[in-house]
């Protein structure tokens, strides 16, 4: 591809979705936008990259848009959010909620589905331990055609795969074909997916009382990343959490929030009770690299709820 | 900490050390349950990737005879099995097993297994 193609499709998904496309991406930009190309009757890339620099049809750019945009992700992806949820974060909220019983959480960058879908498996499990409440799940993302994906709740031998325990797969997902799995509706009745780029104003979504927002805000330059991020926070109840991405911070772009001292990937206000509290929890580092346990430390699955600590009561 | 690969196919079981490996594990292999059951006699592993069809001992035989003997119930067994269906699943956790892979799969889906089942961290 030349550069000058390049820069033509680098500024379009700047200025449509904020997605800042640095000159290593130019492998995956082809191998994305080939499939467009052929899907709209032209010959080649370069062919349609001529179309665009004309009047291009809107919904042209909606399909490169949205190719560019979908990300990679996988159920429980990268475990530690999710232990830190379970384990630590849950408790205090519901300490907190304990009155209405009811917690909204939002996926703000809900991809194929497999991080809300996770996150009600999670709840699921929770529930079972302390019945009666009402978890409302908001998952949204650019892109139309992912989120028809995730709304099927259809994966993939391989996708189930990647993340997911096999007590859950069987628990809560229906094999309808050899390679093909269904997630079942108890799970998906609690998320309601909805088309949402993070450029647009917020206010109409309401509060949240946790919001996930990974792996997303480190393609975006610093002035949308201000932005966007300053945006999310309106959106975040006085007392709830943010879980970033590893290593995506708010150092430099918003001064409210601080990390939790044990979860550098989870932001709270500054005086938020979870940073009063000085017994909390230990947690595993979310940087430790892949290593073998030692062999005391072998933990039984950690997915397991009976020993979750959510139950917590502060002292 | 010790990995036992028993699978009855040789490229199988050459794939598969070299990922675990990569994650950190001394390998061994057995090409079949009976040999694998002989050696777990003489020194349980950490943590054991086990196809179920094999010649001599299939792997849930393997398995509810390994979870008898003294020590069976400390390692990690973790299926690998091209057997795909919800019975064949059903059956190798009802036999003791922790996790279970389908085939084919790769070096992140053995990853997150063993994360899950606390054996990386």
């Amino acid at each position: 591809m030349k550069l000058t193609d390049f820069d033509i499709y680098s500024n379009l998904m700047k200025e449509k979705s904020g997605l800042v496309l640095t000159e290593d991406k130019v492998y995956m930009l082809e191998s994305r936008l080939n499939p467009i190309a052929k899907k709209w009757g032209y010959n080649s890339l370069e062919t349609m990259t001529i179309a665009l620099q004309g009047v291009p049809d809107k919904n042209l750019v909606t399909d490169i848009v949205e190719a560019m945009m979908t990300s990679e992700t996988s159920f429980f992806r990268d475990i530690h959010p999710f232990d830190t949820f379970k384990d630590d974060l849950l408790g205090y909220m519901r300490e907190a909620r304990g009155r209405n019983k009811k917690l909204r959480i939002w996926c703000a960058a809900a991809s194929s589905g497999q991080e809300p879908y996770s996150l009600s498996m999670m709840l699921k499990e929770a529930e079972e331990n302390t019945p009666g409440w009402n978890y409302e799940i908001l998952a949204t993302d650019i892109s139309r055609d992912i989120l028809d994906q995730a709304r099927s709740g259809l994966y993939t031998q391989y996708e189930v795969q990647r993340g997911l325990p096999i007590r859950f797969l069987l628990k809560y997902f229906t094999q309808i074909e050899a390679q093909k799995w269904q997630i079942n509706q108890d799970i998906k009745n609690n998320i309601k997916f909805q088309q949402f780029n993070l450029l647009d104003p917020m206010a109409d979504l309401g509060t949240f009382d946790f919001i996930f927002c990974r792996n997303v805000l480190s393609y975006f330059d610093k002035h949308d990343k201000n932005a966007v991020l300053n945006r999310i926070v309106q959106r975040l109840a006085p007392d709830g959490y943010l879980i970033l991405g590893q290593d995506e911070g708010v150092e430099g772009f918003c001064d409210a929030l601080v990390s939790l001292p044990d979860h550098e990937d989870v932001f709270v206000s500054k005086d938020h009770p979870h940073i009063k509290d000085n017994k909390q929890s230990s947690a595993r580092s979310s940087t430790q690299p892949l290593k073998p346990t030692t062999t005391d430390s072998v933990s039984s699955n950690r997915f397991s709820f009976s020993s979750q600590k959510n139950s917590k009561t502060k002292s | 900490m010790k990995c036992l690969v028993v699978d009855d196919s040789r490229v199988v079981r050459k794939v598969t050390q070299r990922i675990v490996k990569d994650i950190g594990f001394e390998c061994h292999e057995a090409e079949d349950g009976q040999k694998a059951y002989d050696y777990c006699k003489k020194s349980m592993p950490d943590a054991i990737l086990l196809d179920w069809n094999m010649p001599v001992m299939s792997g849930v035989e393997f398995l509810e005879k390994v979870r008898e003997i003294k020590g069976g119930d400390k390692p990690k067994i973790v299926f690998c099995t091209t057997e795909n269906d919800v019975g064949h699943i059903q059956r190798a956790i009802d036999a003791g097993a922790d996790e279970y892979i389908m085939k084919p799969f790769d070096n992140e889906i053995l990853e997150s297994k063993f994360k899950i089942i606390g054996l990386t961290s």
